[in-house]
């Protein structure tokens, strides 16, 4: 595919690799922001190879992973009711709630359905209207807009059966909750290259000026991570904190203004919770006044909600970057993808979920050792 | 949060009010919402996400990235082992100060 | 094309062929749709039999219309393999369920060691299922059995009411002669064995994703259901006991199938990700959903684990075969990380591919 396998050279990766060794001298702590790339850097395994004193901390930008509990809850209340068309991205149904998960409701009869696009559940109720269709709208800023268009539209044709649950969190408030809180230990950043195709970098700057890191925008093949590792290394060596934008092809500084101007229409700020990390004020849109009527939250009271994490579950302390999902006691033992305890390991994003499916249960050495026998591209 | 990926414009036409473009991906057409990126026209590369183009991709700007890369380590290769280059950064104890003046 | 939910009446989806013009004898002319009374027994179940089941699959051992099938088979031992058949949609670019259900079963008998010889074929259907719509699936049937070079020798139909049913499920269960001096099974694989797969994958699972509702997309990508048994022969006749276990990765994907041999043979599995051979559309259309090829189902390859020396020859007979063009030396079996399949990725780092879990859901994120 033009555009994204010339970005997955192995070759190239590799001499981008040595060139991110000959100009470490210091051990750094990085943090890529977003789940997307998380599950890149591990699938790819570009942290085997970067040099041992720079370790990549993954941070919470798995909107999965960080959607309320009681969120979940409600979702699956509400796609358990009859009468009701619940669509979701496949990302969302293995997501445990309290008590099972979306595809579990599928099972019990639920009308649970995958789509690709919020339009495509419009569609359903355009085709629908004796049900009344709820949308599952989970997702940072790049996920906004289409959000944004398909409350739009259903207001624009008088839509009486279409409704949007929404969990719209902000990546800038949760990178200062990470830079602001004691004992952080992160020295760098890779800002989500996709969320700023939309919101563009601007907002950066303060930050990196308050707290002194470097703040690089990302994109996602191993060939632009390896290059936005890169760039933040070269700025962490020579004492630098500035904003770069590893990402020209995509991103520009302003971003996208038509979909920041509908999102202006629809949404407003609002604190959100975050799952696993509590509160942070501001970090998240909701539906503004005008497209109020469109909250499935309103339309559907769901109350009575008994809400429980499962007290083994450590998935605050992987979002934060405070431990890797290796470290967590339940890694692969009470807690697997097949019984999840927490969204970090049902979601493909999550850091947990990485770790398992890439087999970060062998040990560096061992994964390393693995596969000598073959011949092929010889490793960097 | 955000499995975007790169495609190429092949039609563009109006939907329900809404800019609609079928969009090549490596041969797998879909059909996805221009509305946000109206600068587009046949023929140019888009970023896709959930049905949604978000941005243009600038060509020229992608074909010199990737001429970069290409360059990157070819010129480098004598100037010093990775060994060397790794045992470097080893060596200094994990500190939350990038000059390394506090300890812990 | 027909937009329906989970539940509700059978529909027509656009790929179904068009079969106005059918012309096997067909007095059922006043029953258009499939009614409880064809499950029953019956006239109306006789009329099937007579008038669909019959001409289609014609052969002897059918023809006696017994509520068994007497079937003559050498001596020797005999394998025998069942599966169930509930595709949704029903006809896809590249097949149909009943192309599934014919080659399904003679797969799984043939990468047994088995020739096979008999099938069975049991029908579930929903009331309201259009009577065409059967015809064409016994067609495919009908021809995917003589391609294949088996018989469906006997065979039953019931049917549910209306809303109990998805349509169609077909169940076909299989025997087949077993090969003398062959001994595959999935205990079998061995440290130092190589891995080959017959052709590209991903081609099935995709091809169902592309009309699939919700997520459909253009795209030329087509089922490679297909009888594998003749390919199959071609190797055995060539390195016999070389070959020392082999299936064909259905749900689940490759993936899915090396590690259940990984597990079963109490080895590991290395594989060179780069070698994986991927059509380009199969690889765009996964990309766009945000799935991975080594997971998604095939319905016509066949994974070989075979003595290193004679690796190079089972190449060359599967490139000679029609459905052999595009097979690869994907890896080795190692007595290293006993029941993990590690792959080494295009960047030259290694991954661990654990088997799936459920099924793969498209994802945005």
């Amino acid at each position: 595919m033009k555009y994204l396998t010339e970005f997955r050279n192995g070759e190239i990766a590799q001499r981008m690799a040595r060139e991110i060794h000959q100009i470490t001298t210091r051990p750094w702590k990085i943090m890529e922001v977003c789940g997307g790339q998380t599950h890149s850097i591990i699938k790819n395994g570009i942290d085997q190879m970067l040099p041992a004193g720079i370790e990549m901390i993954h941070g919470p930008g798995c909107p999965v992973c960080v959607t309320p509990l009681e969120l979940i809850d409600k979702a699956l209340a509400i796609a358990a009711q009859p009468g009701v068309i619940f669509c979701s991205f496949g990302d969302m149904l293995r997501v445990p709630g309290t008590e099972g998960d979306l595809f579990q409701v599928k099972g019990a009869g639920g009308d649970v359905r995958v789509v690709y696009s919020p339009l495509d559940a419009v569609d359903l109720a355009v085709k629908n209207p004796d049900k009344q269709v709820v949308f599952f709208g989970v997702g940072f800023e790049t996920t906004a807009p289409a959000n944004a268009m398909s409350v739009h539209v259903a207001k624009r044709r008088g839509l009486k059966n279409f409704s949007l649950l929404v969990s719209h969190v902000l990546v800038p408030p949760a990178i200062e909750a990470i830079l602001s809180a004691p004992g952080n230990l992160v020295q760098g950043f890779l800002l989500a290259g996709h969320v700023c195709s939309v919101m563009g970098y601007w907002e950066y700057p303060p930050l990196a000026e308050k707290y002194k890191v470097p703040l690089v925008v990302t994109g996602f093949e191993p060939l632009d991570l390896l290059d936005g590792i890169r760039r933040t290394v070269v700025q962490l060596e020579a004492g630098r904190h500035e904003v770069e934008n590893a990402y020209e092809r995509i991103v520009t500084r302003q971003g996208n203004l038509p979909a920041q101007k509908l999102l202006g229409e629809v949404f407003e700020v609002t604190d959100r919770a975050w799952r696993g990390i509590g509160v942070i004020p501001k970090s998240g849109w909701r539906l503004n006044a005008e497209y109020r009527d469109f909250d499935a939250e309103e339309r559907f009271h769901i109350s009575g909600i008994r809400t429980e994490e499962s007290p083994l579950c450590h998935a605050g302390d992987v979002l934060r970057g405070a431990i890797k999902p290796a470290d967590c006691p339940a890694f692969g033992k009470e807690c697997t993808p097949r019984h999840p305890l927490g969204a970090t390991m049902v979601s493909s994003e999550g850091a947990c979920a990485a770790y398992f499916n890439y087999g970060r249960f062998l040990s560096a050495e061992e994964l390393a050792g693995a596969g000598s026998g073959m011949t092929g591209v010889a490793r960097g | 949060m955000c499995l975007a990926i790169p495609g190429k414009v092949e039609e563009i036409t109006t939907e329900d009010g809404l800019r609609v473009g079928r969009v090549n991906f490596g041969g797998v057409v879909k059909r996805v919402c221009l509305d946000y990126v109206p600068e587009l026209e046949v023929g140019d590369f888009t970023i896709v996400h959930v049905g949604f183009a978000l941005s243009k991709i600038d060509e020229e700007t992608a074909e010199k990235t990737l001429a970069d890369f290409r360059e990157m380590g070819l010129l480098d290769e004598e100037l010093g082992t990775e060994e060397e280059a790794f045992a470097r950064a080893a060596v200094a104890p994990q500190s939350a100060c990038p000059d390394g003046s506090c300890s812990n | 094309m027909g937009e329906e939910g989970k539940a509700g009446s059978p529909v027509a989806r656009k790929d179904a062929p068009d079969f106005s013009n059918w012309s096997c004898p067909l007095p059922l002319v006043g029953y258009p749709t499939i009614v409880m009374g064809h499950g029953g027994g019956g006239k109306l179940g006789n009329e099937l039999v007579e008038h669909l089941f019959l001409p289609a699959f014609r052969n002897p051992a059918l023809e006696n219309l017994g509520d068994a099938a007497v079937l003559d088979l050498p001596a020797g031992r005999v394998a025998m393999s069942t599966d169930s058949f509930v595709v949704q949609p029903l006809f896809f670019p590249g097949g149909s369920i009943g192309e599934l259900a014919v080659n399904g079963t003679v797969n799984d008998l043939s990468v047994s060691g088995a020739e096979p010889k008999f099938l069975s074929a049991s029908f579930i259907l929903e009331e309201g299922f259009p009577l065409a719509q059967l015809a064409a699936i016994v067609d495919d049937m009908a021809k995917a059995a003589a391609t294949a070079g088996v018989q469906i020798v006997t065979g039953d139909t019931k049917v549910v009411e209306r809303g109990h049913g998805d349509g169609c499920y077909i169940n076909t269960a299989g025997i087949g002669v077993l090969r003398p001096g062959i001994q595959v099974g999935p205990h079998r694989a061995q440290a130092g064995d190589a891995i080959l797969v017959s052709g590209t994958i991903g081609d099935h699972g995709m091809a169902i994703m592309s009309v699939r509702e919700g997520l459909e997309f253009e795209s030329q990508i087509r089922s490679d259901c297909a009888s594998l048994n003749g390919l199959i022969a071609e190797v055995l006749q060539a390195v016999g006991p070389a070959v020392h276990a082999m299936r064909d990765p259905t749900r689940g994907g490759l993936a899915s199938t090396l590690n259940e041999i990984a597990q079963s043979s109490g080895v590991g599995m290395e594989i060179d990700e780069p070698s994986l051979p991927v059509r380009p559309q199969v690889q765009s259309a996964c990309e766009l959903l945000g799935l991975d090829p080594v997971y998604v189902a095939n319905e016509g390859k066949v994974v070989f684990f075979v003595a290193p020396e004679a690796a190079e020859q089972v190449l060359q007979v599967l490139h000679s075969h029609p459905l052999g063009r595009e097979a690869a030396r994907i890896g080795r079996v190692t007595a290293e990380h006993p029941r993990m399949l590690v792959a080494r990725t295009a960047m030259g780092a290694n991954r661990v591919i654990p088997t799936q879990i459920g099924e793969q859901l498209p994802r945005i994120c």
